[in-house]
């Protein structure tokens, strides 16, 4: 079973990002770029499947600027077998990265799609189940536990009253959770190993999907600030302001 | 221009209509004064009546199949997508069934969706977060139909009662026809007398600070229930299996904004930060000064949490 891989490169988790002095959007010149943390996840769960014997190759892919390679390099390094860039400068929206992840599920004939369930930029959590639908097959989101037997996958989701666990028909998405696994150290040997590994470039024309952006930023704004209040010397002063004060209680 | 006619998705499990629904009810009337709902499930009846009572709705579109019963995504999809024509909003709320459900829907349609809007400024232009909520992007859609998920704390909820709606029953075929592809198998849902995090007037959150899950059971739990409070925990607290997923407050768990926070042992990472920025009024109770919680909490309390927090439990029960 092949299994394709989407990875998102975005502004790592622990930049503070700032919004530019313009309102056009925030500045990612000079910080550091990472892949988006729910995509490393969906990564590590593929090499793990792989090692179980539940897959045969895991294609990765990343839709973006010439840069993404770095990011599909780190994939690869993790222990995917090869990379595909759909290189664009556009402003890729879940839609169309769908459509370009759709293009190539159709072309690999990938059994599987796995995917972060959402980006830490964009935060749109849109594009795995776009691909479902575009597929026409069944999905499974906010994974946590992912089992491959007979055909099925049977995948345990984080849902809001707890945990709920449903049986998918292969082939089938599946949108990582932060608790589905925790991603190895990429080690030295296999940083060298990934530089080895095939890189396709292909560009978004070549797969015949339309990209265009439906969204239009109009302005990016820092959020309203929340001052910090008062320090309170002890818990029975504490208790006098909760009900004098803010009257919460 | 055309009309605005919107489609709401109600949240329920079959028995009772979620309180989200009503946030997403509240955005929905901003713009458009036609609000129908869709309460799609299995054996639905007393759902169906809860959504007609809401106030502004004009029609309940109920919908019961056995395909529906568990809120799957393709068939709950096809039976939305069934309808979606007849309207130019389509809104849920920003559950974790919303999110499941809508993207699907906005594919089919061939539009964009515009995730966790927290304002709406017109009916094409919202409001939503971007970056953790470290920014706030206003974005314009050009589609025909704007699939829309509503964040609930961005909203206040439209009110419950004083609505009387009509009830039409549709066949649940649409749904039926997409049922094969994906079953449910079972659900483990923490069973609590709590009020519901996302709807909860106080929470009481705890964090790695504790050290332990007995340790939040004795000392998070009691406080909670003092002040009749919901659970909550930080993601570094979920992760170290103190307390089940569904408590994660955060980013990438739930979204809370109630009349009082009240944070323990939480050192207050940016991901915990965006999940309860927006809560009314914040305590922080933690032994480190300079942990970034204080800087949003309202009172801060620098302490040891296991001999400060059964004090202040005690000091209100």
């Amino acid at each position: 079973m092949k299994i394709l891989v989407a990875v998102k490169r975005v502004v790592d988790y622990n930049v503070k990002v700032r919004v530019k002095s313009d309102n056009s959007g925030v500045d990612i010149a000079n910080v550091k770029m990472s892949m988006n943390p729910f995509d490393e996840i969906a990564v590590e769960e593929a090499v793990r499947l792989k090692e179980a014997g539940m897959v045969t190759e895991i294609i990765v892919v990343s839709a973006g600027p010439t840069q993404c390679q770095e990011t599909l390099r780190t994939a690869l390094a993790i222990g995917a077998d090869r990379a595909i860039l759909v290189e664009s400068d556009a402003d890729l929206q879940p839609l169309a990265v769908a459509k370009i992840l759709k293009a190539l599920t159709d072309k690999e004939q990938a059994q599987m799609v796995i995917l972060g369930k959402q980006a830490i930029d964009d935060d749109s959590n849109q594009t795995g189940q776009m691909l479902a639908a575009l597929l026409d097959i069944p999905q499974a989101t906010f994974a946590s536990k992912v089992v491959i037997a007979d055909g099925k996958a049977t995948v345990t989701r984080e849902v809001d009253g707890g945990l709920e666990t449903i049986a998918l028909t292969l082939p089938a998405v599946i949108t990582t959770d932060l608790r589905l696994n925790e991603p190895r150290y990429v080690t030295l040997p296999n940083i060298m190993k990934a530089k080895k590994k095939t890189l396709e470039v292909v560009k978004p024309e070549e797969l015949g999907v339309d990209i265009a952006p439906r969204l239009k930023t109009l302005k990016v704004e820092e959020p309203p600030k929340r001052t910090a209040g008062v320090m309170v010397a002890d818990v029975a002063a504490l208790v006098e302001k909760l009900k004098n004060e803010a009257k919460v209680i | 221009m055309a009309a605005l006619i919107s489609l709401v998705i109600a949240e329920h499990d079959n028995q009772s209509l979620k309180a989200a629904t009503l946030n997403a009810v509240a955005a929905a009337l901003q713009i458009s004064s036609e609000v129908d709902i869709l309460v799609a499930g299995n054996g639905t009846d007393a759902v169906a009546q809860a959504a007609s009572q809401i106030a502004g709705v004009r029609k309940v579109i109920q919908v019961d199949s056995p395909a529906l019963a568990d809120q799957l995504a393709e068939p709950l999809a096809a039976q939305i997508l069934s309808i979606a024509k007849n309207y130019s909003h389509i809104w849920a709320p920003a559950t974790a069934n919303g999110k499941n459900v809508l993207p699907r829907v906005a594919a089919k349609l061939d539009v964009a969706q515009l995730s966790d809007i927290t304002r709406v400024v017109s009916p094409d232009t919202f409001e939503r977060p971007i970056y953790a909520g470290n920014a706030i992007a206003t974005v314009q859609s050009a589609d025909s139909i704007k699939v829309i998920t509503v964040r609930t704390t961005g909203f206040d909820p439209a009110p419950a009662t004083g609505g009387s709606a009509t009830i039409e029953k549709q066949s649940g075929d649409a749904a039926a026809s997409n049922a094969s592809s994906s079953s449910f198998v079972g659900r483990e849902l923490t069973k609590s007398d709590r009020p519901e995090l996302t709807a909860a007037k106080i929470i009481v959150s705890g964090g790695r600070g504790l050290g332990s899950g007995e340790k939040y059971q004795e000392v998070v739990v009691p406080l909670a229930d003092a002040l009749g409070a919901a659970l909550g925990a930080s993601r570094a607290a979920v992760d170290a299996g103190y307390v089940p997923n569904d408590y994660q407050v955060g980013q990438t768990g739930k979204i809370v904004a109630p009349q009082l926070y009240v944070a323990v042992g939480i050192s207050g990472a940016i991901q915990h930060l965006a999940g309860m920025k927006d809560s009314k009024v914040i305590v922080a109770i933690n032994k480190d000064p300079e942990a970034p919680i204080f800087s949003v909490a309202d009172y801060g309390l620098v302490a040891d949490l296991f001999t400060a927090v059964p004090e202040l439990t005690k000091a209100l029960s």
